[in-house]
């Protein structure tokens, strides 16, 4: 029987083994362990602590949350203490009138009930009327599916949209590997449409129509296609003129548009502002017949960060009914999405506006975040530019560096030695001497040969001069060993 | 563009043949009635708050601190919370890499895992690991991300039992699996009979299927019963001779209504059972915080234990966990505060306990209250449900009124639960969403309803039942077997 087991190894499901997810892959174990043996002997290694900049984690490297926000979360957490008066002692006045506007909206003010499989109504329609403010078009709070961020509801598109491995999903690459991943485990291709590095991560059209071509002689049906902007892990801000360009080609071809924008509020430089996909659509005068659209926001990114809370939604539009219908349908076997991370996200859509008694502070909190993460990026930016072979996109927006570094061929040599992709090579060396963690850019997907790293932006600004030192002396070092 | 990207014909199959009564026609209906303006009385889901029951005090109290950390620096937090509340809010954020907004671990923050592992020891008698155990959004997602480990294609079957609840039907047709189903006895009270098991994998694997695991509902839903322990078992036998994953559903655990049959986890049989056995057998328990005396539906917290996994199976489920980067942190504090309340001596012990003892007593009497109204109306038969949240009559509709049904193009029980909702506003869900034996058919409502409003309710599904059945009886009596 021993030997027979149900799940093993060998009999689990296939795609599962197929898929990978480099952000909490191999190098995070590793940085683990060095962890550990850290805690048990502080001098075990050359540095003393490590630096986790793989992942778009604000909150984890001290990011503070937006006090509005939690106020209000923690009112509709414990609504039984709205009727006593020395909560107002505690609580700024206005957090404590729009608890009870939310929990007006929630019937019996039961935050613990399971709500409607879309989300709580009164939270759907604070969300369309947020996105209307933003765009300046009207949007259909039937039309919001307030997911556990916004991974589930990439899934729920995938699951929907894939029918068997003939069937392909256009994605950048560079990527977010839950593309690559979720695409795996629902079995379907991924169709890839290379970025160009050398344009600021530019999108071509000629580059999507020459992938389409072969993906159709290969027998692919492309279904959708994946943008992500601003872009992880490459930060670029589309181009208005490059998103009507996306548009026009979505609809010509059929193909669902799935916009990740879940760094809408993530730029960070004066000559780029972000315009979704919806509004772009729309001011192109594309409605509901026309093009296909489902748009992702997030509560993890942005100025608010708010990663643990798992909050998000997608907007589906230009879809029959009876897509809508399946669609509701596989949102309620899952029941709903946890109120609180609902809640937030009518927040982030509504947050305070000038006048309200918390805006002042809010607005500070906010532009303080901001405007360090421009700092940041651009001191980081500058630092990677100024190592020998590394040269570095500006990060637009996003939270994340993707440097290119030039590989010595002695360093690809003594990479290929050891059965290691050449960038998780660096990675991995880079992490033993400096305790900084970075994702291989062969998480990513790149073009061929080339080699990346992602880095976040995100440890605060005190601890960036000592990243910036550690990094440049590894790399001295690392080039000093492996030059040509 | 003439044809849409993605239309009803070139959508997943797998997605259309899914199926979730649970919030199917009945309950949409029902919405569209109460947007109408009718008061409707939603019984479909097991979410007791939305039926007035109250959220315990100290867990929302200690997750509130967790939410606003700076509550915690204010002079006069101290008279809005109490002092262990407070404690226990610095405790869980201490756990924490940077609060509630971090995302944590993939399987969850290992402080809170290392407490759930502690609860099961104390529950069971039986040391339990943290590593191998995972805390989801909900016990639901935990058993699809474990139903997606296994099924690797439709020749892939898992057991599955009838009546259940349709999270298994609909994640199984979703991941391309097939489903076996074995039949509970009704009239041996939902017992589970091993000759069924035997006869279901007999006939599936005669069809080409492998059977690969084994779902037990303990306590069952929609049907309530509690196993015993000679059937736990007799079902770890059947699943060690037949090479089974066991899949055991345990999220009823605490909600216990009889005393002869106390919950006790399969988990703990197994290891009672010793060895071969207890290091051969493979068994994943899942539990949540939606149910019990707590009912926090709305947070999404629950957690998998697995046993017997190897090592190489269980980094690939934790990669597939990473990809959905962790589960929500508020719902893991809830988890945590569930698995650790308060203990004697703590200021909020005794309110803690008060809280509790009152749901589950009163739980226990509207068990009893709605097993008692249903066995005296005119052809109902209902089993005593034991435990869990729900009770299952069997409808014995006549003749006239199946065929009333199919004029209309529904199900029996679909045409049945229609009208009951229609003349009284009462949401359930027919039996058909949960299967059951051909020509026999229920409807599943919860106990949830408070328990002041039972009797008037109870009352109102007489009166519609009674006169249903006068309408399509024949007067020579109902004749079905």
């Amino acid at each position: 029987m021993a030997s027979n087991h149900s799940v093993t190894l060998d009999t689990i499901n296939p795609k599962i083994l197929e898929c990978e997810y480099a952000v909490r892959g191999e190098i995070v174990t590793l940085a683990q362990k060095l962890q550990q043996e850290l805690t048990e002997n502080p001098d075990s290694h050359p540095f003393d602590e490590i630096l986790y900049c793989n992942i778009g984690n604000p909150q984890s490297l001290g990011q503070q949350p937006i006090t509005f926000f939690r106020e209000v979360l923690a009112l509709c957490d414990h609504p039984a203490i709205l009727d006593k008066t020395e909560t107002q002692g505690l609580f700024s006045a206005d957090s404590i009138e729009r608890a009870f506007q939310i929990l007006d909206q929630i019937p019996g003010r039961a935050t613990g009930a399971y709500s409607h499989s879309q989300g709580i109504k009164g939270l759907r329609d604070t969300i369309a009327a947020g996105i209307e403010a933003r765009d300046g078009f009207p949007a259909d709070p039937n039309d919001i599916f307030l997911t556990d961020g916004a991974s589930p509801a990439v899934h729920m598109m995938m699951q929907l949209l894939i029918r068997s491995k003939n069937d392909g999903i256009f994605c950048p690459i560079p990527q977010y590997p839950l593309y690559s991943a979720s695409i795996a485990l629902h079995g379907g291709t991924l169709v890839p449409y290379y970025l160009d590095e050398a344009t600021g991560w530019g999108l071509e059209i000629s580059e999507l129509m020459n992938q389409l071509q072969q993906a159709k002689s290969k027998g692919i049906t492309v279904r959708a296609l994946v943008v992500i902007n601003p872009g992880n892990p490459t930060g670029q801000v589309l181009a208005e003129n490059n998103q009507r360009q996306i548009v026009e080609f979505c609809k010509n071809e059929g193909l669902v548009l799935l916009a990740d924008e879940v760094y809408q509020e993530n730029i960070y430089v004066p000559d780029k502002k972000f315009h979704s996909f919806k509004k772009v659509a729309r001011s192109m005068g594309y409605g509901e017949r026309d093009i296909s659209l489902v748009s992702f926001q997030s509560v993890s990114k942005g100025y608010y960060g708010e990663c643990g809370k798992r909050g998000g939604y997608m907007e589906v539009t230009g879809f029959s009914p009876e897509i809508r219908e399946q669609i509701y349908k596989v949102a309620s076997v899952n029941l709903c999405s946890n109120i609180s991370g609902q809640i937030l996200a009518s927040l982030v859509m509504n947050p305070p506006k000038v006048g309200d008694e918390s805006y002042e502070s809010y607005f500070a909190e906010k532009d303080a975040i901001l405007s360090s993460l421009v700092k940041r990026a651009q001191q980081l930016e500058e630092a990677l530019n100024s190592l020998e072979g590394v040269s570095c996109n500006r990060a637009e927006g996003a939270m994340y560096l993707f440097p290119r570094i030039r590989l010595p061929n002695k360093a690809i040599e003594a990479a290929q030695s050891v059965n290691t992709v050449p960038d998780a090579f660096y990675a991995r060396r880079l992490l033993n001497a400096t305790g900084i963690v970075v994702v291989p850019g062969s998480g990513f997907g790149q073009v061929p040969g080339t080699w990346h790293f992602r880095c976040t932006i995100l440890p605060q600004e005190d601890r960036i001069p000592a990243i910036i030192s550690r990094l440049s002396e590894y790399h001295k070092g690392f080039m000093n060993e492996f030059r040509d | 563009m003439t044809s849409k990207a993605l239309d009803y014909e070139n959508l997943n199959e797998n997605v259309k043949k899914c199926q979730y009564a649970v919030r199917g026609e009945l309950y949409l209906r029902a919405s569209e009635l109460q947007k109408e303006g009718k008061k409707i009385i939603f019984t479909n889901v097991g979410n007791p708050h939305a039926l007035g029951q109250k959220p315990l005090t100290f867990p929302r109290q200690v997750v509130a601190l967790c939410q606003a950390p700076f509550l915690l620096d204010d002079p006069n937090v101290g008279l809005v919370f109490p002092a262990d509340a407070i404690a226990r809010a610095k405790h869980y954020l201490a756990l924490t890499s940077g609060g509630l907004g971090a995302y944590s671990d993939s399987r969850g923050i290992p402080g809170v895992r290392k407490e759930v592992a502690e609860f099961i020891e104390r529950r069971d008698g039986y040391p339990s690991d943290p590593e191998l155990i995972f805390l989801t959004d909900g016990a639901s997602k935990g058993v699809m991300q474990i139903l997606n480990t296994i099924i690797r294609g439709a020749s892939d079957g898992i057991l599955v039992p009838v009546p259940q609840y349709p999270l298994y039907s609909a994640t199984i047709s979703l991941l391309g699996g097939s489903l076996v189903p074995y039949y509970l006895e009704e009239t041996a009270n939902w017992g589970l009979d091993v000759v069924n098991l035997r006869q279901s994998v007999a006939q599936a694997r005669s069809q080409g299927i492998t059977v690969r695991a084994m779902v037990i509902i303990n306590p069952g839903n929609p049907t309530g019963q509690c196993l015993s322990e000679a059937n736990l078992r007799e079902v770890l036998n059947f699943c060690y001779q037949n090479n089974l994953v066991l899949l055991g559903d345990e999220v009823y655990q605490q909600n216990i209504y009889q005393d002869e049959r106390p919950f006790i986890s399969a988990r703990k049989v197994l290891m009672d059972m010793g060895p071969p056995i207890s290091k051969e057998v493979q068994l994943v328990s899942f539990h949540t915080v939606s149910k019990g005396y707590w009912g926090e539906c709305g947070q999404r917290g629950g957690y998998f234990e697995m046993t017997n996994i190897p090592p190489k199976a269980v980094e690939e489920i934790y990669k597939v966990a990473s990809i959905a980067l962790s589960p929500n942190v508020p719902g893991q504090i809830f988890m945590g505060l569930m698995v650790s309340p308060p203990k004697p001596g703590d200021i909020s012990y005794e309110r803690f306990v008060r809280e509790s003892k009152g749901i589950l007593e009163s739980l226990r009497r509207r068990a009893q209250i709605m097993t008692d109204g249903f066995n005296s109306c005119r052809n109902v038969v209902c089993n005593f449900t034991e435990g869990a949240m729900y009770s299952f009559p069997q409808i014995r509709l006549p003749p006239k009124a199946i065929e009333a049904a199919k004029q209309a193009g529904k199900v029996p029980d679909v045409f049945y639960c229609l009208k009951l909702l229609e003349a009284t506003g009462i949401s359930t869900v027919p039996g058909s969403g949960f299967g059951q034996k051909e020509g026999v058919f229920h409807l599943r409502t919860t106990i949830l309803p408070a328990e002041e409003e039972m009797p008037a309710i109870m009352d109102s599904f007489k009166k519609f039942n009674d006169e249903f059945m006068e309408q399509y009886e024949d007067h020579r009596g109902y004749s079905r077997m």
